[in-house]
């Protein structure tokens, strides 16, 4: 037996089961960025949108977010902390895709490739992550998943369209 | 019977005391169940006397039972104060007792409602004593059912986001979510439920409005909306039970089912069933009647209305619950058959954690419960017309079908599609609200027994009176009445059956 790993965030579900099943609209499709937006300040915690999600990751604040002395400097400022009872999802960092949507916006052009990077695509030292607009058919994102026979998407029998896909690993077996 | 003369006798809440009058009463009882030829004032005061009796141990139950309440409320506090961490719930079952409880007790609602209306759209004159045993029980069932959906909530005190408002943002609740249809149906069928229990109450409350004083007086007579016992009355109250009845029985159908897709409409392995709707339907049936056989063992056993609930009435409930578990049988048969036949690998994680995993020892007891206990034992008529054995098995049937509600919330939801999310539950927190919830609604009944009657009196004596009326009998009023006993002569019909009604 082998053990994979694989970094499974939220997988953006074109056709997302967490959505429909939320009584308050907390969480909804955004068709422009093709992402499972959530709304915080909406969820009132009944936790029907991670029991609905076949790959579970979804997360839920059981407690109240505490971080010890000067950890609290290093929070993001451009997100807010969420409350106990609130559940959490992967955004793909979309305070980094908004902000660099306005500055392209007030300067007048379209948002370039590599313009935006989440928080983990930036963190791994080895790029694995590599984050794009896959409609785009000269962004790196498109290039590498456009014929690729090593490209894969998690459970995609179930018809979730997940716009995260992963290439299988060749000899390295990973 | 033969020809008597008997003097009509005053009024009196001492039971005749005649042997002879005594053993024909029986008889007459026996033949024709709830066809009572005692006076109607005598009925009305064992009924009324059963309401005033509240012994030293009733109200020491209750406040055991009140302390076990208040524990279950400190502990909603402190997960409130703190966060739902306090349970035992992780990231990936998010769901655990409080659902199984929403759904247990909704479970054991609905019985109550639908005994007491099927009983009375199939014209069982016979009734009565279980209608009202039943309607009282969803009632409490319900009133602990939907405290669960808030207690469940990780942030409770925005709750009011689910019902719709007009608010500025003019956001509105998904339309989508099973649990909002779930919230409408379930809300539906409280409102019914309480309305339809109202009805048949108000003779009964009128007579107590008569028969009691101070501050009962004071609430009976508000409750009793000035009724008088007309018969114009009368047929308008009839008429309008009946259409409740009639249109409660879809509602209770659609309640559970809805109930079921909260589970049925995910993907979740173990929940995406087409065939949960009618399983947990047949399963709170199941439930509910064993419920209402405990409910009657206790009135009859300790609240002194032996006289009115009958070997007859606990035989029938009992048939009842037998037939419901042959159902629920077939019912988790075909489920797990089709899982299983299919081999589906999500599905055959679930079965093998069931059949030889950790959650083996629930999942064969929830077989003992539900299939070895009833079917093993219903089937003699010695049992079903016990009800201190009846009431054991039933209690067996609790375990069982709360062990089933367990196994589809707490057990499947640790095996979704991903291994890596694998998890199992043990509850913590929830364990002491869970228990509380029980202790409510056994307080609910206690306390609330001696201000409600639990016998329909008025109503179960509405078809001997319609009868003697029709034969020119002494009518509604009965002060002048009527021997104890005995048809008078040429009359030998009037212990008959009411024309298009029926016995067990």
């Amino acid at each position: 037996m082998k053990a994979r790993f694989l970094p499974v965030m939220c997988q953006q579900c074109g056709e997302a089961p967490c959505e429909p099943v939320c009584p308050v609209y907390a969480t909804y499709h955004s068709t422009e960025e093709n992402l499972n937006v959530m709304v915080y300040a909406r969820c009132v915690g009944t936790r029907y949108c991670a029991n609905n999600c076949p790959y579970r990751v979804r997360s839920f604040n059981f407690y109240e977010p505490e971080f010890e002395g000067a950890l609290v400097e290093q929070l993001n400022p451009d997100v807010t902390v969420r409350s106990a009872g609130v559940m959490e999802k992967c955004t793909f960092c979309i305070q980094r895709i908004r902000r660099a949507d306005q500055k392209a916006t007030v300067e007048g052009r379209a948002l370039e490739d590599g313009e935006v990077q989440p928080a983990c695509a930036q963190a791994c030292p080895p790029k694995a992550i590599v984050f794009g607009d896959a409609s785009d058919p000269e962004s790196q994102v498109a290039k590498l998943i456009e014929g690729n026979e090593r490209r894969y998407q998690l459970l995609h029998n179930l018809g979730t369209k997940p716009a995260v896909y992963y290439l299988k690993g060749g000899a390295s077996n990973v | 019977m033969s020809e008597t003369s008997i003097e009509p006798r005053p009024w009196t809440s001492e039971p005749a005391t005649t042997p002879d009058l005594e053993q024909q009463v029986e008889h007459a009882r026996d033949a024709h169940l709830m066809l009572d030829p005692r006076p109607l004032e005598e009925s009305n005061q064992q009924a009324i006397a059963s309401m005033q009796r509240t012994s030293r141990l009733t109200w020491a139950v209750v406040v055991v039972l009140l302390g076990g309440v208040g524990m279950a409320a400190a502990s909603w506090l402190i997960q409130i104060a703190t966060g739902i961490g306090v349970t035992g719930l992780n990231n990936t079952i998010f769901w655990g007792i409080y659902i199984v409880n929403l759904v247990y007790f909704i479970g054991i609602g609905h019985a109550g409602t639908f005994i007491s209306a099927a009983f009375r759209v199939l014209k069982f004159e016979t009734r009565r004593p279980i209608a009202r045993a039943a309607e009282t029980v969803t009632l409490f069932a319900l009133a602990a059912a939907a405290l669960f959906p808030f207690i469940h909530l990780g942030r409770m005190w925005k709750a009011y986001w689910m019902i719709p408002y007009p608010n500025q943002r003019q956001l509105w609740p998904n339309p989508q979510s099973a649990l909002l249809w779930d919230a409408t149906a379930i809300l539906t069928y409280v409102i019914g439920s309480i309305l339809f229990i109202y009805l048949s109450l108000i003779p009964d409350l009128a007579m107590l409005r008569e028969r009691t004083t101070g501050w009962r007086r004071v609430l009976y007579r508000a409750l009793a909306l000035g009724w008088r016992g007309t018969d114009r009355e009368w047929s308008i109250q009839e008429s309008a039970a009946n259409i409740f009845a009639y249109a409660i029985i879809p509602v209770m159908f659609s309640v559970h089912t809805i109930v079921s897709w909260d589970f049925a409409m995910t993907i979740q392995p173990g929940w995406h069933s087409t065939i949960f709707g009618p399983f947990f339907i047949v399963g709170a049936l199941f439930s509910g009647v064993a419920a209402v056989i405990m409910v009657m063992a206790v009135l009859q056993r300790f609240m002194k209305l032996a006289y009115f609930i009958r070997a007859e009435h606990f035989d029938a409930m009992a048939k009842f619950l037998l037939v419901m578990s042959f159902a629920w049988i077939y019912f988790y048969f075909a489920e797990v058959l089709t899982n299983w036949y299919g081999n589906l690998p999500p599905e055959m994680e679930i079965l093998d954690l069931l059949m030889h995993g950790a959650a083996a020892p629930f999942w064969f007891l929830m077989l003992f419960c539900n299939i070895v206990v009833p079917v093993g034992l219903l089937w003699m008529r010695r049992v079903r017309r016990s009800p201190g054995v009846l009431f054991v098995i039933a209690i067996f049937v609790q375990i069982g079908m709360y062990l089933e509600r367990y196994i589809i919330v707490g057990v499947m939801l640790g095996r979704p599609e991903m291994p890596f999310r694998w998890s199992s539950y043990t509850p913590a927190l929830e364990l002491i609200i869970a228990v509380g919830a029980f202790a409510f609604v056994a307080s609910f009944y206690l306390d609330l027994h001696p201000r409600l009657p639990h016998h329909p009196a008025l109503g179960g004596r509405r078809g001997a009176v319609v009868q003697w009326a029709a034969q020119g009998g002494p009518g509604v009023h009965e002060r002048q009445v009527r021997p104890a006993l005995g048809p008078a002569p040429g009359r030998e019909l009037r212990y008959g059956r009411i024309p298009g009604t029926r016995a067990f």
